[in-house]
């Protein structure tokens, strides 16, 4: 059975590109096929987190107005087998995705796929709506800051109530929390919100928490996701999200500040 | 973080315990609207014009929210900060 999984948030630039690129990476580097579909019409960007912008001839729109068949569309990743890309257009027309139309195509591609990551853009508007309309589970990504949370649990509002779902009465939309640019240090000054205070906030399951790193910059400079970054504290964090999100149970990394030596705390990092 | 931060860290005002409880509050707010009917910011605005006919007041001295208490009943509940007598 085909999953469908939206990346969403509601509030912008909380990392749910950066996370749609890690997860579906993650999960075809564990052999499941799946494919990541970038919903934000308009401002095209998952294609090049994922590294392949030369290589888009076709997109979504396309796909749904009949112009080109999901073939033509597709992008098979250079470096994983099992990984493949939707891109979006850059069409400034609101009104390009239609219910119908996408779930047409979210059909066509689940006859093939075991994962359909989608990435969702920032807001509540069309494109958000549609990304999340046809999901089975849902990663709430969530920044530990107040605007960001409190966008989340708008988002876990429509999941609830706008989703294909909820409105069918079907068994509702599995949430879960990520919570992303995590700054342990931060946490124990009592600058930022802990994971535990966003937990109980917004009182989801917890899928995983990326710290905030340099890594995930130099991963976008180079158009690799990442997750393929074994070495960085983010890339790992995303395999341990990823791992769960398929039913392991690992404990948390990354959460509690890394001891400093004594000069490094006097002279700084 | 270097030696003076780590001094200064010792005093800082905790910013997060703030952070955490504003969104307590307002994501219970945000529930109670969730669940509540389609009619129900429309049947609030209203209220709220009614109360202004008579009484002085600005629209954030006055809440009115939908409690969902079990399946059968909700309480709508109306609170008014008057303004104190001149
Ligand atoms: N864990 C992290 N550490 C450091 N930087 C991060 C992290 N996650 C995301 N970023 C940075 O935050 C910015 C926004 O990330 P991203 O594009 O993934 O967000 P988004 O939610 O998809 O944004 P939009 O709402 O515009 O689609 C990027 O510059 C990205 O490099
Ligand atoms: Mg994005």
């Amino acid at each position: 059975m085909t999953q469908i999984i939206v990346v969403t948030s509601g509030k912008g630039g909380v990392g749910k590109t950066t996370s749609s690129a890690a997860i579906a990476t993650g999960l075809a580097l564990k052999g499941h096929k799946t494919v990541v579909v970038d919903f934000d019409i308009g401002l095209r960007n998952l294609d090049l987190i994922m590294g392949c912008e030369r290589r888009v001839v076709y997109d979504f729109v396309n796909v749904i107005n009949g112009e080109a068949n999901l073939n033509q569309a597709l992008i098979k990743d250079k470096r994983c087998p099992n990984l493949f890309v939707l891109p979006a257009s850059q069409t400034r027309d609101k009104d390009a995705l239609t219910k119908e139309g996408v779930g047409r195509v979210l059909d066509d591609l689940a006859k093939d796929f075991e994962f359909i990551i989608c990435d969702s853009p920032a807001g509540i508007e069309t494109g958000a709506m549609m990304a999340l309309y046809f999901a089975d589970i849902a990663i709430v990504t969530t920044n530990p800051e107040v605007s960001s949370v409190r966008d989340s649990d708008r988002i876990l509002g429509m999941l609830q109530s706008k989703s294909k779902r909820a409105e069918q009465s079907l068994e509702p939309v599995k949430e879960f929390l990520l919570l992303t640019r995590y700054s342990p240090s931060r946490v124990t000054t009592g600058e930022m919100l802990s994971v535990e205070d966003v937990e109980e906030i917004l009182a989801i399951p917890l899928i995983g928490v990326i710290p905030e790193s340099q890594a995930v910059l130099k991963a976008s400079n180079s158009g690799v996701p990442v997750i393929m970054d074994q070495e960085s504290d983010a890339g790992k964090a995303y395999s341990d999200s990823v791992d769960r999100l398929l039913g392991e149970e690992l404990p948390l990394r990354f959460v509690t500040e890394e001891k400093k030596g004594f000069l490094k705390r006097i002279f700084g990092s | 973080m270097s030696l003076l931060d780590y001094f200064k860290s010792k005093k800082k005002p905790n910013t997060a315990v703030t952070a955490k409880e504003r969104l307590q509050i307002i994501v219970a707010h945000q529930r109670g609207e969730r669940d509540a009917p389609d009619y129900f910011p429309q049947m609030k605005q209203e209220i709220i014009e009614v109360i202004k006919k008579y009484v002085h007041i600005d629209s954030d001295q006055v809440s009115v929210q939908l409690d969902q208490n079990d399946d059968k009943l909700s309480v709508l509940e109306l609170n008014v900060t008057l303004p104190e007598e001149k």
